[in-house]
């Protein structure tokens, strides 16, 4: 067992670091994502318009290209970010677009009537959007958007190709350093990404219960 | 605020056109409505009367011509028109009362969120206007937990809690069971009776001869007849009018 004492240290700081980037990045892609949905339904054609360009641009993009991107492309034109910035920023970007899209089809499934109701009250766009059809969009979308979450995780894997030290990179590192090994590495590596999807699915399944509404 | 006129009416809409595609759905409208008074519009499924009643807060927007309210011409979008909406209270045939709140919130959620009320005086008054349509014990509860007609005069509560200068009912009753059509009727005669301007889309006969001033004929997106309710169920003057009356009166 001297193999695991000797590389627990950088489990643990690979496993934190995979978690890091997918809080952080789990973060933007819903707080972009719900803006980017509410633009996409907005009255305001050009808002419509800009947030159907991002949607179809970073869901037709593979992700390691938009990591190439940020993290090559833009100290091009002299915009450098580091490395584990440049891959929540990657990862965030990509996975609002999807966010985006669940978001939408749980405002899409809103009965017209509630937002007819809202308007006719006097409120605004936004607060009609904020207090009625949000709350009630995001419990539809709890679960797609509990899967785009669990794909966002294991996306973060990516990241091991641009230098960022999470938990996918422990696999070249620990089999070149002791192929005997490799089994436990794998193992290791597949928990390390499960204590952070099982729980979230768990989670998903509870808020889903939780907000079940009457209709 | 500006001194008004006391003859000058409170909505008026002049030359309405509008098109649902090729559809002339409302073919040059002209229709005005006093203070105070109650309007009911009938005519037969595609005339455009629910349409007519949906211009006027603008959730359909007209085409050409023009509508005003309380002297006010209806902007297009945006804040202006969101606070000249605050002022007309909708009532829809399916509620549409807000499916994640409860009944309470429905109600003052308008008055806190558009009038900026504070929370508690704008429950106080909700738990008066509850009362007042007689669903006061159901308060706390979730609007699918109450029955069609609970709903509907919740709903009527929820407007009613803006202080409006008008009340539109789109089909208040259409989606109504038989037993509960009453109930929500009483509440609207009620109304009427107390000054509210109304306009009102129905098919109830005995509400428009009861409470109507005027009733208001369409059919094939015009309007074909307007008089007082003995005038048009005693004497229409069009053939449309005395054919649709025929159909519905007979049984």
């Amino acid at each position: 067992m001297d193999f695991v004492s000797e590389n627990a240290d950088l489990f643990v700081d690979a496993f934190l670091a995979t978690l890091g980037l997918s809080l952080l990045a789990g973060l933007l892609a819903l707080v972009l994502g719900t803006l980017l949905a509410a633009m996409r339904v907005s009255p305001v054609p050009p808002l419509r318009g800009l947030a159907t360009f991002y949607v179809e641009t970073f869901r037709n993009t593979p992700l390691t290209v938009v990591f190439f991107f940020l993290i090559f492309g833009l100290p091009q034109i002299d915009f450098v970010i580091g490395f584990f910035s440049g891959a929540v920023l990657s990862v965030g970007l990509y996975t609002a677009a999807f966010v985006c899209e669940a978001v939408r089809s749980g405002i899409n499934a809103v009965a017209a009537g509630q937002a007819e109701a809202a308007r006719a009250l006097g409120l605004t766009f936004g607060q009609s959007l904020r207090e009625v059809v949000l709350p009630q969009a995001f419990r539809t979308v709890v679960p797609p958007l509990g899967n785009v979450l669990i794909a966002m995780v294991k996306n973060t894997s990516i990241a091991a190709g641009f230098s960022v030290s999470e938990l996918s990179s422990l696999l070249p590192r620990l089999v070149n350093a002791d192929a005997g090994d490799l089994t436990l590495v794998l193992v290791g590596v597949v928990v390390g990404y499960m204590v952070i999807t099982l729980p979230s699915a768990l989670a998903v399944n509870r808020i889903e219960r939780r907000v079940a509404i009457l209709r | 605020m500006t001194s008004r006129t006391a003859g000058e009416p409170l909505v008026r809409l002049s030359a309405v056109d509008k098109w649902f595609g090729e559809l002339h759905v409302l073919q040059d409208i002209d229709l005005s409505i006093d203070r105070g008074e109650v309007v009911v519009v009938i005519g037969p499924s595609g005339s455009g009367k629910s349409t007519l009643c949906r211009t006027v807060n603008r959730l359909e927007p007209i085409d050409s011509g023009e509508i005003t309210i309380d002297g006010q011409r209806l902007p297009d979008e945006g804040r202006e028109l969101a606070r000249l909406r605050a002022d007309v209270g909708m009532v829809f045939q399916s509620f549409n009362l807000f499916a994640h709140k409860t009944v309470l919130e429905n109600v003052t959620l308008g008055p806190v969120k558009v009038r900026k009320q504070p929370k508690g005086d704008a429950e106080r008054r909700a738990r008066e206007l509850l009362d007042r349509v007689g669903v006061g014990s159901q308060a706390d509860k979730y609007p699918a937990q109450l029955s069609g007609g609970q709903q509907q005069r919740v709903a009527i509560a929820r407007a009613l809690a803006m202080d409006p200068k008008v009340m539109l009912f789109d089909e208040p009753t259409s989606a109504l069971d038989p037993e509960m059509i009453n109930e929500v009727l009483d509440v609207m005669t009620a109304l009427a009776r107390d000054g509210m301007t109304m306009v009102v889309v129905t098919h109830e006969m005995g509400f428009a001869r009861r409470a109507a001033n005027r009733v208001v004929f369409m059919d094939g997106g015009r309007i074909v007849e307007s008089a007082t309710p003995e005038t048009f169920f005693t004497r229409p003057q069009s053939d449309r009018a005395k054919d649709f009356l025929a159909k519905i009166l007979t049984h």
